[in-house]
């Protein structure tokens, strides 16, 4: 049977993630990753004809929450964590282009 | 060349800013102008482990909204998780709705000149969160405020049914005095609750062969003024373009562009090599939504006459101009608190007059809405019919509303005393006043007998000197009945 992905596809993938990966790490990925979806292909074995697909594992639905303000953390536990800041912002690399 | 003809053809994509208290997803409250990132917390942060939760308000706003535009609203629906990375979405993902939108398959209708409406196509409005914004520096970093991010955001988009700029922003208006009536958004521009991204192409028609010029988003504008001047340069631009290039729409070579305020251009937003892949998947934090009939019934009770609606109806019920009926419908306060002194006995015309003259004037200094200026139906109904029963001018009755504004318990027959306002119709007492007028001015007065051309003027100027005399006080319908009388 085919690789289910080959390399191509997971170094596209890896980009969308922004996850970096060496030649070596591309190739053992692929590998993984084939097994996995060669496995999951089983499921096609399974005669789904009448079953809904589904949104949720859980059969709810409507869970909500009343329109209440919460108190927020404020600015200094906000960035308690930030790797960069600037004054009360995070500061990250400049941004180039926007969606 | 052959002969050349085209048509814009324009669909809206347009985000409006839902005014709960609390965010969509978190109990953060809604920010705007608090210092950066102090509306925060784990849940619109994106930390681990945390678990958003709906935020029916935002819901029900929605899906009102969404029954104002006629649309069908799902009987069952989900979130996706949008994959999106930029820094103003810490989560790495927007939770928005994908294949299964709340509303679809409506429409809006829009007034065009002389009363006529038109249909406008809705293709799906659904739910989603905002983003936090970039802020971007002189320096060689951005700056992240993640106040927005998580607030709700209601995306509809329309059909490619606007064939002109001014039919755009004439939608857009429409839709921000529909929000404002369902009282589900303030849709102030300035505050960006509301965002607009046309598609635009042309159809251009040349020696008989159609051609449909390549679509072009543009992103992200935020007043009336940027939407409607972006059509009409992205028109000019394309039909250039075309006439250069000879392009035409094909897979794959639609375009993002922005705009540039000072040279009020579109331009091109750097091109992706591959199309964006969101790759949407329903998000396992979050269970479905499913409408049932009981609780559609319950939203839908809470839909008013819409605004397009209602002017249509001043219109017709009380025989307002086109105009004034916009004028008093464009908030639903100022409408409603119309129809009050109405009620309240003044004839619709007259009160129309008062309240655009005098009402909206005041109400904008004292930024506050007619209704709260403390004066009631009644009184305006007053001063309205003692404007058309002969006692005040129509500047007198001006002035007495903007008297009583400033002092709410003077009643009215004391405000008309104390600034000389009622009109002079007696007529024994204005018959003396007119008689002296004639006295002193007899090269006037033989103009006018002699009904030369300068006869009318002539009177005009009579009627002014009688008005002189009274200080402005004298009835002038009663004058000039007069005058015509003596020297008929």
């Amino acid at each position: 049977m085919a690789a289910k992905i080959d390399q191509t596809q997971v170094k596209k993938v890896a980009k969308l993630s922004r996850l970096d990966l060496t030649e070596t790490e591309a190739a053992e990925f692929t590998g993984q990753l084939s097994a996995i979806l060669e496995y999951m292909e089983k499921m096609n074995e399974l005669d789904t004809t009448n079953v809904q697909p589904l949104a949720h594992c859980l059969p709810i639905s409507n869970v909500f929450r009343e329109d209440a303000v919460k108190e927020s953390l404020g600015t200094e536990k906000t960035l308690a964590n930030a790797p960069q800041r600037d004054g009360e912002f995070f500061k990250v690399p400049k941004i180039l282009d926007e969606i | 060349m052959g002969e050349l003809r085209y048509r814009v053809v324009v669909g809206l994509e347009i985000h409006v800013q839902l005014c709960t208290k609390s965010k969509m997803f978190c109990g953060c409250a809604l920010s705007f102008g608090e210092e950066a990132n102090s509306r925060v917390c784990p849940v619109c942060l994106g930390m681990p482990g945390v678990l958003p939760v709906m935020n029916e308000q935002a819901l029900e706003y929605a899906v009102l909204v969404a029954l104002a535009l006629d649309c069908k609203i799902a009987e069952f629906t989900k979130w996706d998780r949008k994959s999106y990375y930029y820094p103003d979405l810490p989560k790495n993902y927007q939770i928005s709705q994908y294949d299964l939108p709340l509303g679809s398959g409506g429409f809006i209708e829009i007034p065009l000149e002389a009363g006529r409406t038109k249909r406008i196509g809705i293709i799906r409005a659904h739910l989603e969160e905002d983003a936090g914004k970039n802020l971007h520096t002189a320096g060689n970093f951005s700056q992240v405020d993640l106040n927005r991010a998580g607030t709700p955001l209601l995306e509809i988009v329309t059909e490619p049914d606007m064939s002109s700029a001014a039919e755009v922003r004439t939608l857009a208006v429409e839709l921000q005095r529909m929000v404002r009536y369902l009282g589900v958004s303030e849709a102030d521009m300035q505050k960006g609750h509301m965002r607009f991204e046309p598609n635009i192409n042309l159809i251009i028609t040349k020696d008989g062969v159609e051609y449909k010029t390549p679509i072009v988003e543009v992103k992200n504008l935020n007043s009336f003024r940027v939407l409607e001047r972006s059509v009409d340069v992205e028109e000019q631009r394309q039909l250039d373009e075309f006439l250069e290039t000879g392009e035409v729409m094909g897979m794959g070579n639609k375009t993002t562009r922005g705009w540039d305020d000072i040279n009020q251009v579109t331009v091109l937003q750097r091109e992706k090599e591959e199309a964006p892949d969101y790759r949407y998947f329903p998000d396992p934090d979050l269970v479905p939504v499913e409408f049932k009939c009981e609780w559609l019934e319950d939203i839908r009770s809470r839909l008013c006459e819409l605004p397009i609606k209602r002017q249509i109806r001043f219109v017709d019920e009380y025989k307002l101009s086109d105009y004034d009926a916009g004028v008093l419908t464009a908030e639903r306060s100022t409408a409603e608190f119309f129809e009050r002194v109405v009620a309240a006995g003044g004839k619709p015309k007259r009160v129309c007059n008062l309240l655009t003259q005098v009402g909206l004037k005041l109400a904008n200094e004292k930024g506050c809405s007619v209704a709260e200026l403390d004066i009631t139906p009644k009184d305006f109904a007053q001063v309205s019919n003692d404007v058309d029963g002969g006692i005040l001018s129509a500047s007198g009755a001006n002035k007495a509303i903007e008297l009583k504004a400033q002092d709410p318990d003077k009643p009215f027959s004391v405000i008309y005393e104390e600034n000389n306002l009622i009109q002079k119709s007696d007529v024994g007492e204005l018959e003396q006043i007119v008689e002296q007028v004639i006295v002193d001015n007899p090269k006037a007065v033989e103009d006018v007998t002699s009904g030369g051309k300068k006869s009318k003027k002539a009177q005009s100027f009579l009627l002014g000197q009688v008005m002189q005399k009274t200080k402005g006080q004298a009835n002038p319908k009663v004058v000039s009945e007069i005058l015509d009388r003596k020297l008929g």
